[in-house]
């Protein structure tokens, strides 16, 4: 449906909306793609439908990334994550536009959640320096050694984001991750997944490593037991699950590697998140240092 | 060297006082149980039976659970934090009392050397309730939150090779967090669990808070299946954690499990060369290497190899295999048959697979479940020896390079519980440690624990961490 622009008259230039894996916008390798309509039920655009190859290849571009994402100073990946906030600033009214149409919100409320999304970002991106300070610890164990514990990112971590929330919720659950150092597989909202196409289309652009995020439109459903079995996937937030047998049977699935598993919980994504997605994808390493001359 | 000469030097059996047969402990009292069969309990030094011990089926233990929820809704859950902690403070100091009669009736039950059981196990166990003692008055600066809240009922499943030790560290920062307990030992060393319920009617702590239920793989299965269980805490097998994991599942249930290892133990060219063998020594022979972060990979620096087998190897001959209660006994008894003939079969793997096998030439007494300490050289990362948790005195030995070779063989295992570095230079221990991929890094130490210090592994070798603050975490709703 050609749309024009009344003032100019000018035919409109549409986006194609792709995948985001490993820094680049492929389709889906299975060609599929599915209809987004807006609330009303208009249509809005194709989204590619992503596949178990391309979830596969996600994970892969996840763990490649890993060690040099990890490996950055906490320093460097607050500025990174402080980098996305600039950016999306600078898209504010195409988030808005589309946060609106997706989730049916009027344009001012649709705003306040980019707004609020992007403060998200940069609360996140604060922790970034201090997480190791306030769950970390020095251990005064009975004898001649420093010993010390530090946080560490767990590694991959795949996300099933929430379905309600296209952008805030998306927000709320990657940051948290990646912020430590983890590399993240998210799939996005299924009928409500184009904020998410854009909010790659951020990462690209700031600095976000390629491979750092990698973002899937589809079914959560469809795609969520490949990521829960995949043995190089360190963790998995189920956020997005809405059926209580299927989250169980993704747990069971995810035991195989034991995986950290976060259990779907009813969320608000406008409170204060508090500590508890970030802490959850940690491991505590403690170090045993000898004391003596 | 020739080996020294010892006279036998025998702790004496006369400080415990074994029953005959033991019920299980709930709500404050022993009972005969309803739906299961008795077992025996033996030393595995001797296959003499010690005690026959009741096996409690899902009946006893959902008897056990009631008594728990019953003791957190009435008595420990409103009890303030204050005297929570002096209770916990009693039961310390308990131990320490009978710290030689605990520390016998472990070498007995277990096989463990007495050395260790009397200077590490029990000793630390008291210190593990000392220190979460004090945690039970304040629990609103362990980092949760203003108002932590506990769990409410524990069900705690621990392993054979610390049989109270393990106790410890799962009961006491439960306790001190609010929660109740019903824990299950191992079935092959019960005893100790059950002279700490003794010691806790001797604290005269209120009945249904901690709950002793003994039995086997089954019992264990219907303790973390119960669904009146808030929060479940296991340690033993990846196999076993694999199947607690699926089958929490769905539930409310928080969940910590501390599993399996294949640590491994890097030795640099420049280490202190007399203290990296005894911590190669300690590394994998503690405890008859019985113990989930045994540095059971030795990764030796090439230019050093030679020196350090030889050396290695001397030291193994000078190693005393035997009676567990004799002070001079260095390594004790595999702890069962069935864990013999498991270390058995993976050293004969060993074998077949084309690695070296040596052990010192020992005498290994007639009865009991015995093992000498060895070594294998040869080995290759994708030998089973080498990937594969033994849990007993045999250790791999591969070679490395440069620092950077060394990080990738030794991250390059399913699991991820422990490590160990030996060399002089500190810039290098600490850049190993943010290398390796496991929870515990000891640097020119191997196999030091505290009450203190968080203990946990990356990968598969489970979640949540034991000990400290973040110990106490665990036992707290957040």
């Amino acid at each position: 449906m050609p749309t024009k622009d009344t003032a100019t008259q000018r035919l409109e230039v549409r986006k194609t909306y792709k995948l985001y894996i490993g820094g680049a916008f492929p389709r889906s390798e299975s060609g599929r793609s599915y209809v987004v309509n807006n609330a009303k039920g208009k249509f809005l655009a194709n989204a590619s439908q992503a596949s178990r190859k391309d979830a596969r290849d996600a994970v892969v571009a996840a763990r490649k990334a890993f060690g040099g994402w990890h490996a950055r100073t906490a320093y460097n990946r607050g500025q990174v994550l402080y980098r996305i906030a600039e950016v999306m600033e600078g898209r504010h009214q195409q988030f808005s536009a589309e946060v609106s149409a997706s989730e049916g919100l009027s344009i001012s409320k649709a705003r306040a959640v980019v707004d609020a999304s992007i403060d998200r970002w940069v609360w996140y991106a604060g922790w970034a320096d201090k997480l190791a300070q306030v769950v970390g610890s020095s251990n005064p164990v009975a004898g001649p050694y420093f010993d010390f514990s530090l946080p560490e990112a767990t590694g991959v971590v795949a996300v099933l984001a929430p379905q309600d929330s296209s952008l805030l919720g998306l927000t709320s659950v990657i940051a948290p991750a990646i912020v430590s150092g983890n590399t993240v597989v998210a799939v996005s909202s299924y009928e409500r997944p184009l904020p998410a196409v854009t909010l790659g289309e951020v990462m690209a652009t700031s600095d976000v490593p390629g491979g750092v995020v990698n973002l899937l439109t589809g079914s959560a459903s469809e795609i969520g037991p490949w990521l829960a079995s995949h043995d190089d996937v360190n963790a998995i937030d189920l956020c997005g699950i809405t059926s209580d047998d299927e989250a169980r049977d993704l747990e069971i699935a995810a035991a195989g590697n034991l995986k950290r598993v976060r259990r779907p919980a009813a969320e608000d994504w406008s409170a204060d998140q508090g500590l508890s997605r970030l802490t959850q994808y940690l491991e505590l390493k403690t170090v045993w240092h000898p004391i003596g001359v | 060297m020739s080996r020294f000469e010892y006279a036998p030097a025998p702790e004496s059996r006369a400080i415990v006082d074994i029953k005959s047969s033991y019920g299980l402990f709930v709500n404050g009292q022993f009972i005969e149980a309803t739906d299961g069969k008795p077992f025996k309990t033996v030393s595995p030094a001797s296959e003499e039976v010690l005690a026959e011990v009741s096996e409690a089926g899902p009946a006893d233990v959902d008897k056990a659970v009631k008594a728990a929820r019953k003791a957190f809704d009435k008595v420990w859950g409103p009890m303030s934090g204050k005297d929570r902690a002096k209770y916990l403070f009693r039961i310390a100091r308990l131990i320490q009392e009978r710290s030689r009669e605990l520390a016998v009736l472990e070498s007995l039950d277990n096989g463990k050397p007495i050395r260790e059981s009397r200077d590490v196990d029990i000793p630390l166990v008291a210190a593990h309730f000392f220190y979460y003692a004090g945690w039970a008055d304040k629990l609103e600066y362990a980092g949760v939150g203003d108002d932590p809240q506990p769990w409410g009922v524990a069900g705690q499943v621990i392993p054979w090779n610390f049989p109270m030790l393990m106790l410890a560290w799962k009961i006491a920062p439960a306790l001190a967090a609010g929660n109740t307990v019903v824990l299950k030992p191992a079935e092959t060393t019960p005893l100790t669990a059950l002279a700490f319920a003794e010691i806790c009617q001797q604290a005269d702590l209120p009945p249904g808070v901690v709950n002793i239920v003994t039995g086997a793989g089954r019992t264990g299965q219907a303790l973390v299946e119960h669904p009146d269980v808030d929060k479940v805490a296991f340690t033993g097998s990846t196999d076993v954690g694999r199947a607690i994991a699926k089958s929490v599942a769905g539930t409310h249930k928080a969940v910590t499990l501390e599993l399996g290892g294949k640590a491994a133990n890097i030795v640099f060219e420049d280490a202190p060369i007399d203290q990296t063998i005894e911590g190669i020594v300690n590394g994998i022979f503690f405890n008859q290497g019985h113990v989930c972060c045994a540095g059971s990979r030795l990764l030796v620096q090439e230019s050093v190899y030679d020196e350090v087998l030889a050396r290695l190897k001397r030291r193994m001959g000078t190693l005393r295999v035997g009676d567990p209660l004799d002070k001079n006994t260095d390594i004790g008894a595999i702890n069962s048959a069935a864990q013999l003939a498991k270390i058995r079969e993976l050293s004969q793997i060993g074998e077949d697979e084309g690695a070296e096998r040596w052990s010192p030439d020992c005498e290994l007494p007639a009865n009991g479940y015995w093992f000498p300490p060895t070594v294998f050289t040869g080995v290759s990362q994708a030998h089973r020896i080498a990937r594969e948790e033994i849990f007993g005195p045999v250790l791999s030995v591969l070679t490395f390079r440069t620092p950077a070779e060394a990080v990738e063989k030794a991250n390059n295992t399913p699991f991820g519980l422990s490590a160990g570095i030996w060399t002089e230079k500190g810039s290098r221990i600490l850049w190993m440690a943010n290398q390796l991929r496991a929870g515990v890094v000891w640097a020119n130490t191997f196999n030091r624990f505290d009450p203190t210090s968080p203990f946990g592994g990356y990968k598969e070798s489970g979640y949540g961490r034991e000990g400290g603050r973040h110990g106490l975490e665990a036992y707290l709703a957040h």
